[in-house]
């Protein structure tokens, strides 16, 4: 098998219509099995009552805008370095799902700070790094959208995209470089994590759930700038979605 | 079961607003999203299909 195939836009638009479903299935069940853990199975925090449970939401959305930048920068970079057009449309259809992550992340951080520390918004280094993600998004749209030319706007985007790597280790390392009002991860690589299990488990499926329904919009989102991309050519003119 | 009743399920121990809030706005922004992108979807096939059919007339003419 070619694997190489795929990266041309007329064989991987069918591949990504016969898996979007597939994505949406996985996001739904594994979206109810979350929400029942976090809502009927988890108990209370001793701390926190019944408040911590804005964790469930805020967590996953925290990670995948981290992650969705890791992978749109990767996509960006494959464009820039092979110039295949599908790496950027890839890097293009995710970055309106990483502004959507990064900013549930601020709002329920904010509607949880609220309650637990006073305060909506402080400057502290883990919030404002998170900030500094949303406008790195919201840039790199802005910078495709103002060039006309596709080719070069994909150039531009993917140097934006790459120098903004730098942020993301930033956030991560925000709660342990910088004393910050925001708590360190409760999850992490090297120690067990300080949870009850029923809360991790809540926790972990709630964020496969967010990042099935990433694949499955971004894979939407692509099939939709290819078409508005190649439309003049002729395998597009060829659909039969579009004969009538 | 953790709630004896739908209203202290509701309330959410007195954080109803910021529990609500926090989830509510993530199933409005998910929901827009994949709507905002089936409107995209059906605008561009809208298109090609109306530029594909103009084609054919131009080449076949008026029959």
């Amino acid at each position: 098998m070619n694997w190489f195939s795929f990266s041309s836009p007329a064989t991987f638009y069918p591949l990504a219509g016969k898996l979007i479903p597939l994505f949406w299935v996985l996001a739904t069940l594994l979206g109810v099995a979350g929400l029942w853990i976090s809502f009927f199975v988890a108990p209370a925090d001793a701390v926190q009552g019944q408040g911590y449970r804005i964790i469930f939401v805020h967590v996953p959305a925290s990670w995948m805008s981290m992650f969705i930048y890791m992978v749109m920068a990767a996509w960006a970079a494959i464009g820039l370095i092979f110039n295949t057009r599908l790496s950027a449309m890839m890097a293009q259809a995710l970055a309106p799902t990483g502004a959507l992550m990064a900013f549930l992340s601020l709002w329920t951080g904010a509607f949880w700070g609220k309650p637990m520390w006073g305060a909506w918004w402080v400057w502290d280094a883990r919030l404002t790094s998170e900030l500094i993600l949303m406008f790195l998004f919201l840039g790199f749209m802005a910078l495709q959208a103002s060039i006309d030319d596709a080719r070069r706007a994909d150039k531009a985007g993917a140097i934006l995209a790459l120098v903004g790597v730098v942020n993301v280790p930033i956030i991560y390392f925000s709660v342990k470089w910088w004393n910050t009002l925001h708590q360190g991860s409760s999850v992490s690589m090297t120690k067990a994590p300080a949870m009850a299990h029923t809360m991790l488990w809540g926790m972990l499926l709630m964020a496969l759930c967010f990042w099935m329904y990433s694949i499955a919009i971004a894979l939407m989102r692509v099939r939709v700038i290819i078409l508005e991309r190649e439309s003049h050519s002729d395998w597009v003119k060829n659909l039969k979605a579009l004969q009538s | 079961m953790i709630w004896d009743s739908v209203g202290n399920f509701f309330a959410m121990g007195g954080y109803a607003l910021y529990v609500w809030s926090s989830f509510g706005m993530c199933a409005l922004v998910l929901i827009a999203e994949l709507v905002g992108i089936s409107m995209r979807h059906q605008a561009i096939v809208k298109r090609l299909q109306y530029e594909i059919r103009a084609e054919k007339f131009d080449q076949e003419g008026m029959k």
